[in-house]
């Protein structure tokens, strides 16, 4: 089969490989780029652990060919914080427990960053309804939905 | 979960589409969101030597006004009909349906073009598209066709379309004064899709009568259908509760419901009714 050439910028750095058109974008993710925060939870397009931004909305990486996403700008879970300096979502997470096991949380935290980008003052029914593409199998939630009101209040007073 | 190898072809224009269409014929599937085709071709049960991916046709991605008419291009994702300030004021059925699909992500990729042709009998459009009366346009080599919703969707995974056909344009009209929508559903927890949707389209003149009636039920037969019983016992009636309720008792009339783990038919039925009610109401309140 042909192979493809695709070229992304992940995390504001550019990549350029040959592919398959068949390799799913998570695969690509993963396994080419090698950034490997990117999760596989279910492979069927449910749970959401894959969460991506693809040019600003989140996407279930599992569910996209590579190829699709030829020329388009993602941002991955590496792209949010640095060391020693975490995204207010991610301080969010900390700081409310919003994780136990961390499976679903790369996906959960760019499922929140888009939901925040829409609403920047969320309900917490807007943020549920924000992350119901998202399974945790750990937190109940609850604590979840702390962590991303956390985050939207600092992200405002960082804005002000 | 990794899917057959397919040679890829990713077209700028729909004329450039429909000739790899026809080049390809049967071996060529279209790739719009991909939010049902890639889970098939994962699973193997989709397994296409070619795919033409609609991903750059940009001149399908669009909603606009045309005289009392609102287009909609093939393309258009759910996420931009959820929040179409047009859609919203002119048609806000078509954006509550699609703001109940799946979840953020779903929504960001699927398409309502996709989502019609692949007739899911789960899926939230097909109720909308048959209680609004929409029309879909379909080109191939051999020139254009308009399609009414209710000769659109012919069985489960199955629409009228023909081999080389490919949907462009959906046209909803924008709703006369008085006129209340609701789209209400039932979901199935682990994936969102409908057990039951019902969408109402109720126009009620100062009087209280109702004008025009017209109900799409989707999740519960094999296709979406129209609720024709529904709406012969609403039309010329004062509307209150107690007419609407009477009217709902015969939303799963002449139906033979779906049976599979997460309901049985008598419950599908049952839900039918029930939501039916529900969304008479909503629409009701909203003239
Ligand atoms: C987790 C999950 C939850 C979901 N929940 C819901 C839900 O609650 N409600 C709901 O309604 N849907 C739901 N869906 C389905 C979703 O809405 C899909 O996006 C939609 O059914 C298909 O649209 P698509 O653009 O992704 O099409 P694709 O998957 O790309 O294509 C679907 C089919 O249509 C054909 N096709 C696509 N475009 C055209 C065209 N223009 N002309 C001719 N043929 C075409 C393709 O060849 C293919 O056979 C869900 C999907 C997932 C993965
Ligand atoms: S791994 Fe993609 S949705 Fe679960
Ligand atoms: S923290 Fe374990 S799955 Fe969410």
């Amino acid at each position: 089969m042909t192979r493809t050439t695709i070229e992304v910028t992940i995390n504001g750095v550019r990549y350029r490989h040959e592919v398959e058109p068949r390799l799913l974008l998570v695969h690509y993710i993963r396994d080419v780029v090698g950034l490997t925060g990117t999760h596989i939870g279910c492979e069927t397009s449910l749970c959401g652990a894959c969460t991506v931004l693809l040019n600003g909305a989140a996407v279930k990486s599992c569910t996209l060919f590579a190829v699709q996403a030829d020329g388009a700008e993602i941002t991955t879970i590496e792209g949010l914080g640095e060391e020693g300096r975490l995204h207010p979502i991610q301080e969010g997470f900390w700081m409310k427990h919003g994780l136990q096991c961390g499976y679903c949380t790369p996906g959960m935290i760019l499922a929140a960053y888009q939901l925040l980008q829409r609403y920047p003052d969320p309900t917490e029914a807007q943020i549920r309804h924000g992350i119901e593409g998202n399974l945790c199998r750990c937190t109940g939630y609850q604590h979840i939905v702390e962590a991303v009101r956390y985050a939207a209040e600092k992200l405002r007073s960082q804005k002000a | 979960m990794i899917p057959a190898a397919f040679e890829y072809f990713r077209p700028t224009s729909v004329k450039e589409a429909l000739a790899l269409l026809d080049h390809y014929k049967d071996e060529a599937k279209l790739l719009a969101g991909g939010h049902s085709l890639i889970p098939l071709m994962k699973l193997r049960l989709a397994q296409p030597r070619y795919v033409i991916d609609l991903g750059r046709v940009r001149e399908l991605e669009y909603i606009r006004e045309s005289g009392d008419q609102l287009l909609i291009g093939a393309m258009t994702r759910h996420v931009a009909i959820e929040t179409s300030d047009l859609l919203r004021q002119r048609c806000p059925l078509l954006a509550e349906t699609a703001s109940v699909i799946g979840d953020a992500q779903v929504r960001n990729m699927g398409t309502i073009g996709g989502s019609l042709v692949h007739a899911d009998p789960a899926a939230d459009y097909p109720a909308a598209i048959l209680a609004l009366e929409a029309e879909m346009r379909v080109v191939s080599s051999q020139g254009e066709r308009w399609i009414r919703a209710e000769d659109f969707f012919v069985d489960m995974l199955t629409t009228s379309l023909q081999p080389g056909e490919l949907l462009v344009e959906i046209k909803v009209p924008v709703l006369p004064p008085r006129t209340g929508t609701a789209y209400v559903k039932v979901a199935q927890k682990a994936s969102g899709f409908a057990l039951c949707g019902v969408a109402v389209v109720l126009t009620i003149d100062q009087n209280g009568v109702c004008q025009h009636a017209a109900v799409g039920i989707t999740g519960v037969a094999p296709k979406a259908y129209r609720a024709r019983a529904v709406e012969h016992a609403l039309r010329g009636q004062k509307l209150d509760a107690s007419v609407t309720a009477a009217a709902s008792a015969k939303a799963a009339e002449g139906i033979d419901p779906l049976e599979d783990l997460h309901a049985s038919a008598e419950y599908r039925a049952h839900l039918a009714r029930v939501w039916c009610r529900r969304a008479l109401e909503q629409a009701r309140a909203r003239v």
